[in-house]
């Protein structure tokens, strides 16, 4: 057994703790996270409304309880769509190399190239908004980081020599690609997986901020950010709540993607 | 290590608040604007100023084609008809001098006024005027006149170059209100990218999402505009509109919201209250199912407490109205039907059982996100809505989408807007729903509507055809054409140092009056 190391360990507690919030907030909120009042209109934090409340009287708390989860959900989604599509094409080209590798590379960088905000930008003008369409947009956006990296491993363990005995043993290409091959590039693909959950938080953040992503009354973290801006003056409390929320949400993440390198690392030497 | 971890930590706030942050720094700017204008001050003549305005206009600029009231707002700077309206509700002459009305009020007889030019330097003669109306008049095969009340036209002469003489085969009372047509000069093929007019300002330049810019004429008839230059800034953003008002790139700005208006530093601006001049409302395509049948729009009336969006939306600025008319029309404002529906869910669920929608039913709002006071309206209209088991999704468009497909194609099933009279008079604002009618977006369908319509248009007596305009607005209440809001508060922001903004009892923005103080 491998031990935990420090930056795991708190990586995990912390998402751990970020994710039972988000699971209670698809249930249970202090308040209706979209019931107006307005007699409770831009009220400063107080206990009974712990991040205070907006300029339609809304529980900010509860929002961003909500908002987390659907950031949360778009950006598991996004990188389950990025990361599947993504690995298959790295699997093949970097398996089976020759000319599919080369088009589908080249098909790749094309993809790369344009810079991605823009890319989800034009797919999101092409399928209209709205939430299934953020994570089509963002989750296309996502494929070639994935097929580079595994590309990268499958290239490198492809002439291994447990690869040519299993070969040897007559295992067909499906089996060696993803019973042999794939659970030795998991080192590389998890933190991926974690940096890419990141991005796909920030970049639906960055869609809703822009009035792109989700639509009202479907709450964001980065839908609620652009609300809170027109409030900035006058209940302050909205941005910080809610820009508080993403920096906490991709810090912890971020932890357990760290540790899980470093973990790597650690059993490289030992 | 614990560095890789400090600069992970670091990164991510980073990232986390240049989101947050991308519109924030600029809370504290605007405070060298500190000179004291008490607005006793004295009118300067000259000067510029930029005018924001939350959409592009029209992409023909010809007066008798816009469309939008943004774009009439606009363009109400450089055009004038023979009569123009004043702040305070009254017609007086601009390009005609004088007017009679003949005692059967189907003989109006002008005479133009001397001296006025249009902006080309050209003098305005009777047949620019013949032309102007007879444009607006025509009707070739299927197309209404652009001025439909102008069908009522038998014949426009001029027995001399100074006097026109309309003629109209029914009497009409209010057909002075639409003698507010703009006069244009009659060989003159540009209008729609230059426009030439007779009004206080002339077109310099247009720039398509972007600016538009206008100069003082100097050969104008009346009172000449203060102001030499004025550009009207396109900032569809309401954020950015805010931005721009507190670094000083944009000096006057109507049309705000509440919110808004409480970003800004109250040293440099004067905030000034009227209304709109609009008839705000969820509109409501009559033939889109679910909303064809009259029990679910009469349940959406009664799930709605009109007086709660306005608090929660305009922190209580606004005049709730509950038809298509808005107090400051004050011969035809019906106060009564104002609170006609107040907010009742069982009643509202009872409706919609007996409709056949006994667990309610999903609602697209289509909203242009450009207009921060719709989009808010729609949003606290969802909320209110969901109690009664109607599950509204808000739609946001761009503006030039907004009418391509909903007040153009009819194709929608709700929208929250405002829609504003070009004219001033009840007709302006009641006669689009009537069947048939060109701009009858929310294609109601009422016989007694049409007929009572008739009936006004026939009618002589001005306080019957008021009682007939006012039936007529009860007609739309009972029936639930739409969901009902307010006439929103108009707030404008007007830097400190500049005066003399007015408002009007129609939605136009007159920059002739706003001047620079000493």
């Amino acid at each position: 057994m491998k031990r935990m190391n420090g930056c795991l360990r708190a990586g995990l507690i912390l998402t751990g703790i970020l994710f039972a919030l988000i699971i209670l907030g698809f249930f249970w909120t202090p308040f209706d996270p979209t019931a107006m009042s307005g007699a409770e209109k831009l009220l400063p934090p107080s206990l009974r409304h712990l991040m205070g409340t907006d300029s339609f009287g809304r529980d900010i708390f509860s929002r961003v309880l909500r908002g987390a989860g659907t950031t949360f959900l778009i950006a598991l989604c996004t990188v389950a769509v990025g990361a599947v599509f993504g690995t298959l094409a790295g699997a093949l080209t970097g398996y089976f190399g020759g000319r599919v590798d080369a088009v589908l590379m080249r098909l790749n960088d094309a993809l790369t190239a344009f810079p991605s905000m823009l890319l989800a930008l034009v797919l999101i003008s092409l399928f209209g908004s709205g939430r299934q369409n953020v994570i089509l947009a963002l989750g296309i956006v996502f494929i070639p980081s994935f097929a580079r990296v595994t590309r990268a491993a499958y290239a490198s363990l492809r002439d291994a020599n447990f690869v040519a005995e299993a070969r040897l043993m007559g295992a067909g290409s499906a089996r060696i690609l993803f019973v042999h091959l794939l659970p030795n590039t998991l080192s590389v693909l998890l933190p991926a997986l974690t940096i890419g959950f990141n991005n796909a938080v920030l970049a639906e953040a960055s869609m809703s901020y822009l009035g792109i992503g989700v639509v009202p009354p479907d709450a964001s973290l980065g839908y609620m950010l652009s609300e809170a801006q027109s409030m900035l003056a006058s209940a302050p409390w909205y941005a910080v709540g809610t820009g508080c929320a993403i920096v906490l949400l991709i810090f912890s993440v971020g932890l357990t993607g760290e540790g899980l390198q470093r973990r790597r690392g650690e059993a490289r030497y030992a | 290590m614990s560095k890789r971890i400090f600069a992970l930590l670091l990164l991510t706030i980073l990232l986390g608040t240049v989101l947050c942050g991308c519109g924030g720094g600029s809370a504290a700017t605007g405070s060298e604007e500190q000179q004291t204008s008490g607005s006793a001050g004295a009118a300067v003549q000259g000067g510029e100023i930029t005018v924001g305005i939350a959409q592009d206009l029209d992409k023909s600029l010809d007066p008798h084609l816009a469309v939008t009231a943004g774009t009439k707002e606009v363009l109400f700077n450089i055009f004038e008809g023979l009569v123009k309206p004043t702040p305070d509700d009254e017609l007086v002459p601009a390009v005609a001098q004088s007017y009679q009305v003949s005692d059967d009020r189907k003989v109006y007889t002008f005479t133009l006024r001397d001296g006025v030019t249009f902006h080309s330097g050209e003098a305005v003669t009777a047949d620019d005027v013949i032309y102007s109306i007879k444009r607006c008049a025509a009707a070739e095969g299927d197309k209404k006149p652009l001025v439909e009340a102008f069908s009522n036209i038998q014949a426009v002469e001029s027995p001399d170059p100074r006097t026109v003489v309309i003629t109209l085969s029914q009497p009409d009372n209010e057909f002075l209100s639409y003698m507010t047509t703009a006069i244009i000069p009659r060989s003159y093929a540009n209008q729609d990218t230059a426009p030439v007019g007779t009004g206080p300002f002339k077109f310099v330049s247009r720039t398509a999402q972007d600016s538009v810019v206008l100069e003082k004429y100097d050969g104008y008839w009346g009172t000449p505009a203060y102001l030499d230059r004025v550009t009207f800034k396109i900032i569809e953003n309401a954020d950015a509109l805010v931005l721009a008002l507190q670094s000083g790139a944009v000096d006057l700005c109507t049309h705000l919201t509440s919110t808004q208006i409480s970003q800004l530093d109250e040293a440099a601006f004067t905030v000034r209250e009227g209304t709109m001049n609009l008839v705000q409302a969820m509109y409501l395509n009559n033939a889109a199912a679910p909303l064809n049948n009259e029990k679910v729009r009469q349940a959406l009336c009664w799930a709605v407490d009109k007086h709660a969006v306005i608090d929660l939306v305009s922190d209580g600025h606004g005049k709730a109205i509950g038809s298509s008319m808005y107090p400051t029309l004050s011969k035809y404002f019906d106060d009564t039907l104002t609170d006609y529906y107040t907010q009742d869910p069982a009643k509202a669920k009872a409706l919609l059982a007996e409709a056949g929608y006994p667990d309610g039913f999903d609602l697209t709002i289509t909203v242009p996100s450009n207009y921060q006071p719709h989009m808010d309206t729609a949003q606290v209209l969802a909320e209110q809505l969901k109690a009664v088991g109607v599950n509204a999704k808000i739609k946001p468009v761009d503006w030039n989408t907004w009418v391509s497909d909903v007040y153009v194609g009819r194709n929608f099933q709700a929208t929250v807007v405002g829609v504003d009279a070009s004219y001033m008079n009840a007709r302006a604002l009641l006669e689009r729903f009537t069947a048939g009618y060109g701009k009858n977006f929310i294609n109601y369908s009422n016989a007694d509507y049409d007929a009572l319509f008739q009936k006004a248009l026939a009618e002589g007596d001005d306080a019957k055809r008021a009682e007939l305009y006012r039936q007529m607005e009860k007609n739309l209440t009972e029936h639930a054409a739409n969901v009902y809001v307010q006439d929103l508060a108009d707030l404008v922001a007007v830097r400190k140092g500049l005066d003399g903004y007015r408002f009007y009892p129609i939605y136009v923005m007159d920059l002739a009056s706003v001047h620079y103080v000493k």
